[in-house]
């Protein structure tokens, strides 16, 4: 174990810390060892402020925040150290007595408000509960305090809402349940553990937004975990860099951000792309890498102009509409329609990325589906490499999905967990009859030297391997078949910053050797702004705005556009007096009667290629 | 929650249509002349057909069935080719003998499996747990026949607390409830158990604590009501094994249910009894899945009665 003295905030206030952790080390036992995971972390959270704890999957930061609340497994885990929370180390107290902290002095909220809310019960009683279990209420004043409580978190119609479920509301306003839950009675502290991550980016800002308003109001103490270091810059005053179960820096989150120090934290802040950026430059640019052990950092070769754009374009996409019948009644009738992608056009050309952005339900992975025809679509045409995709029969559409190859979000899920690594890369060019077991293992070894991987890994399985890895191995296994067009539907969006930063260089560094396309599927507008060439901003089963990246982000013109960008939290503590309005924004779905008859749509250009959607 | 009934009882009439239909066919293919056997052995050619022609046996089977499907619409059943008896009369106490056996297992087996399952979930691993996994494997695993024959010479034979057979009072009932009702327990508490210890590892359970709820109200409040959702699809199915499947039981108590009417008629080729014992079955089997899928969307707000 590390000896070295651990960094401690400087002192900065007369007054006493609401939260004063000393020493903390959290262990769990792994066959019969146990095996610390936070080590020897020391920090305070002064009244009123909020001290985020920033790290990569495996940092410890949520396992700090469980250990506070007591809320770990008992039989396989093990805390040493002091916890103290006004006065009283809660490692020294009765589990009733710990009981009775939490909710009451320190209260939580998580990362999944999809799934952190009973199913069964209505969220009205729910709240209610949080307040009756510290306090004496009859039913009608726990009522109306829960009442109070949805109206302090800007949920509408708070009364009519609180016998309903948590299926009846969207993640936004499952979070904001959770938060009056939270807040019920009064506590000094509230843990956020990632309570953004979930969300989509407009809503996040209203939850971050809500939160600060919150601390304000009622002068709480926030403890913030998170991942993303645009969400710290925005919302804390002091920053812990965990890494590895250890804080490797803290400090005022600006000095941090500044003049952070330790080699892991200037790894993680260049990792980090920052929306704005890019001004200037008109061609992606790779992620500067620094190596988190000496802090240097690796130069990173300029990116060429792949574009062919004299070329007709390797991917065209017209009219494309697509959508998914909704049945309701007696005889499940068709009743309604979601419009999820609706007549929507644009072209790919070789050694191009064009990114469509967008929140959920905007249409944006229906689209992607659609150009394969993995979804089918209502109509529009699709041409790949010269074929029309919509007028092929089978056998034709499964040779043509040759030239267009996917890598999906989660690269856990999508490969089979009982197959070696290397069968499942060859199976695409063998089920294909591409060519003998010998050359599709000749071709699988070279592909996943090209990923960054080893060729001896090929009998090894997939747990075996890190998320970033396992996600090098779907592109390899995309790029088995000589794709034209890789459709990467939020390929780099569940991995770690640093992760997402090399996986995005690989991306560039294979479309510069082998002239790929790719339709960028994301929602993160930093990551979009760094690698795409185009981008298309999709709203309602619409493109409200195409255009090469620059103009787009330098010039946005849709009101939506405009919303989205301003949303995203960048990565500069200077930037955090800036405040949003306290909107209560629901995404809307675009659902629509059987009657509803598309409007014609115009779009105006605004420069070259710059296309806006008119209104 | 009306459409929902609507729709779900409408959709009971293809079923029962189905069913009469196998029911009637199954009877014909089996080998045999129901018309010899009801003329007896020493009947002459002569004999036979004119049983053949009284019991309609003669003509055409569109027609049997067409006749058949309308006396059972009407309620009217036949009479039994052995007893010569109505049929209603002679399932009716069947069925409602079987009726209480099924129903006093099945609540025997659900609130023993239901309590020894959120037992073993919330000590999962320790020594409680591991003794309830044995006995309950014991449970699953022994025959009926002789789970009921040692309840029978240990609790009648040797202690005689409690009537051999037959159904004369209260008593008679406990050791065929225990018979059917213990592998019964036994399931139910494997479910329970898994299904508690999956909700317990829910977020929301985790917010539940957070909350600073007492372990009591975490388990009994949020954490066993999800857990019974899963848990009510299987009582529904063992209910509806446990009145079609306990011929066995019926036999080594001598309970006068509907099973051993069923076996007993088969092997008379007694088909009108037949018939109607085993529609009226299908019809209890997809009554009791109606009453499941009712309770399922009552403990779940997540689905909607549509």
């Amino acid at each position: 174990m590390n000896q070295t003295q651990s960094p401690t905030l400087p002192i900065q206030e007369a007054e006493s810390p609401i939260l004063s952790v000393r020493n903390l080390t959290t262990s769990f036992r792994s066959d019969d060892v146990w095996k610390p995971v936070v080590r020897n972390l020391s920090f305070d959270v002064p009244p009123r402020k909020t001290v985020a704890i920033v790290g990569e999957s495996g940092s410890g930061k949520s396992v700090t925040s469980l250990s506070i609340m007591r809320l770990l497994p008992k039989r396989s885990s093990y805390i040493e150290g002091q916890i103290n929370l006004g006065g009283q180390d809660l490692h020294t107290l009765s589990d009733d007595e710990m009981r009775r902290v939490r909710g009451r002095d320190v209260s939580m909220i998580f990362q999944e408000p999809m799934t952190s809310l009973n199913p069964i019960f209505p969220i009205g009683k729910q709240i209610a509960e949080a307040l009756t279990v510290h306090k004496p209420l009859s039913r009608s004043e726990a009522r109306a305090e829960v009442i109070r409580l949805l109206d302090k978190v800007r949920i509408p119609n708070a009364a009519s809402r609180f016998d309903e479920y948590p299926h009846q509301f969207s993640g936004g306003m499952r979070q904001r349940v959770m938060i009056a839950m939270a807040l019920a009675s009064k506590p000094k502290l509230l843990i956020a553990d990632e309570p953004t991550t979930a969300l989509d980016v407009t809503i996040q800002g209203q939850i971050l937004d809500l939160i600060k308003t919150l601390q304000d109001e009622d002068g709480m103490s926030v403890l913030f975990i998170t991942h993303d270091m645009g969400v710290v810059a925005e919302i804390a005053d002091e920053c812990i860099v965990m890494f590895r179960g250890e804080a490797v820096e803290m400090g005022p989150t600006e000095n941090i951000f500044l003049r952070g120090k330790h080699p892991y934290t200037r790894a993680l802040l260049s990792a980090v792309p920052k929306l704005g950026s890019m001004t200037g430059r008109s061609l992606p640019l790779r992620f500067p890498i620094v190596d988190v052990l000496t802090g240097d950092m690796q130069p990173q070769r300029d990116v060429i102009d792949t574009v062919a754009q004299t070329k007709s374009p390797v991917l065209s996409v017209k009219n494309l509409t697509a959508r998914f019948d909704i049945h309701s009644g007696i005889f499940s009738r068709k009743t309604a329609a979601v419009h999820a992608v609706e007549n929507i056009s644009f072209d790919l050309f070789e050694g191009e990325t064009l990114s469509i952005v967008g929140e959920s339900g905007c249409g944006k992975s229906t689209t992607g589906r659609s150009v394969t025809r993995l979804i089918e679509p209502v109509k529009g045409s699709i041409v790949i490499d010269g074929h029309d995709v919509m007028a092929l029969n089978r056998p034709a559409l499964r040779r043509m999905r040759r030239s267009i190859q996917m890598v999906f979000q989660d690269p856990f899920a999508s490969l089979n967990p009982r197959m070696a690594i290397g069968t499942a890369v060859m199976e695409p060019y063998l089920e294909h009859g591409l060519g003998s077991r010998r050359q599709a293992q000749e071709k699988a070894a070279d592909l996943l030297e090209k990923v960054g991987l080893k060729a001896d890994m090929m009998r090894r399985f997939a747990h075996e391997f890190s998320g970033g890895q396992r996600q090098r191995i779907a592109v390899a296994r995309a790029l088995m078949l000589d794709p034209k067009v890789i459709v990467a539907d939020e390929a780099v969006s569940a991995l770690d910053v640093s992760i997402k930063a090399q996986v995005c260089n690989l991306l560039l560094d294979l479309q510069q050797s082998l002239n790929l396309a790719y339709l960028f599927i994301s929602h993160d507008m930093a990551v979009v702004e760094r690698i795409s060439h185009r981008v298309a901003v999709m709203y309602l089963g619409e493109i409200v705005e195409v255009g090469p990246r620059a103009a787009v982000f330098e010039n946005p013109q849709h009101p939506y556009t405009r919303k989205l960008m301003s949303a995203v939290p960048i990565p500069d503590p200077s930037r955090r007096t800036l405040k949003r309005e306290l909107s209560v924004d629901e995404l809307r779905s675009p659902i629509r009667s059987l009657k509803y008859v598309p409007p014609v749509r115009e779009y105006r250009e605004i420069s070259t290629g710059h296309l806006v959607l008119l209104n | 929650m009306i459409t929902f009934l609507a729709r779900r009882l409408s959709q009971l009439v293809p079923v029962l249509v189905g069913v009469s239909v196998i029911v009637f066919l199954m009877i014909h293919l089996i080998p045999g002349d129901p018309a010899v056997l009801v003329a007896g052995i020493d009947a002459t050619k002569e004999d036979v057909a004119a049983v053949r022609q009284s019991l309609g046996l003669d003509k055409p089977l569109v027609m049997q069935y067409g006749e058949f499907v309308g006396r059972v619409a009407t309620g009217d059943f036949g009479k039994s080719f052995r007893t010569g008896r109505p049929v209603s009369e002679e399932i009716g106490v069947r069925y409602w003998n079987t009726m209480i056996l099924g129903l006093s297992a099945v609540v025997f087996g659900t609130l023993l499996g239901v309590i020894t399952g959120i037992l073993t979930a919330v000590y999962r691993n320790g020594w409680f747990d591991s003794s309830i996994l044995a006995v309950s494997l014991l449970g699953i695993s022994i025959p009926s026949f002789f789970l009921g024959i040692s309840l029978m010479l240990l609790f009648s034979v040797y202690l005689g607390w409690l009537p051999l057979t037959g159904m004369d009072s209260w008593k008679n009932l406990i050791l065929p409830t225990l018979t059917l009702g213990i592998p019964n327990a036994a399931i139910i508490s494997r479910i329970t158990r898994s299904s508690l210890v999956e909700v317990l590892n829910q977020d929301y359970v985790r917010t539940a604590r957070a909350k600073g709820l007492k372990e009591s109200v975490v388990v009994g409040h949020h954490g066993v009501r999800n857990a019974l959702i899963p848990v009510v699809t299987v009582v529904g199915l063992q209910m509806g094994y446990l009145l079609g499947g306990a011929v066995v039981t019926e036999t080594v108590f001598a309970w006068p249910g509907i099973g051993r009417l069923i076996v007993q008629s088969i092997a008379a080729r007694d088909f009108p009894v037949v018939q109607a014992s085993v529609l009226l079955l299908a019809l209890t089997f997809v009554m009791i899945n109606l009453l499941t899928d009712v309770l399922y969307r009552i403990l779940d707000p997540r689905i909607k009665f549509k």
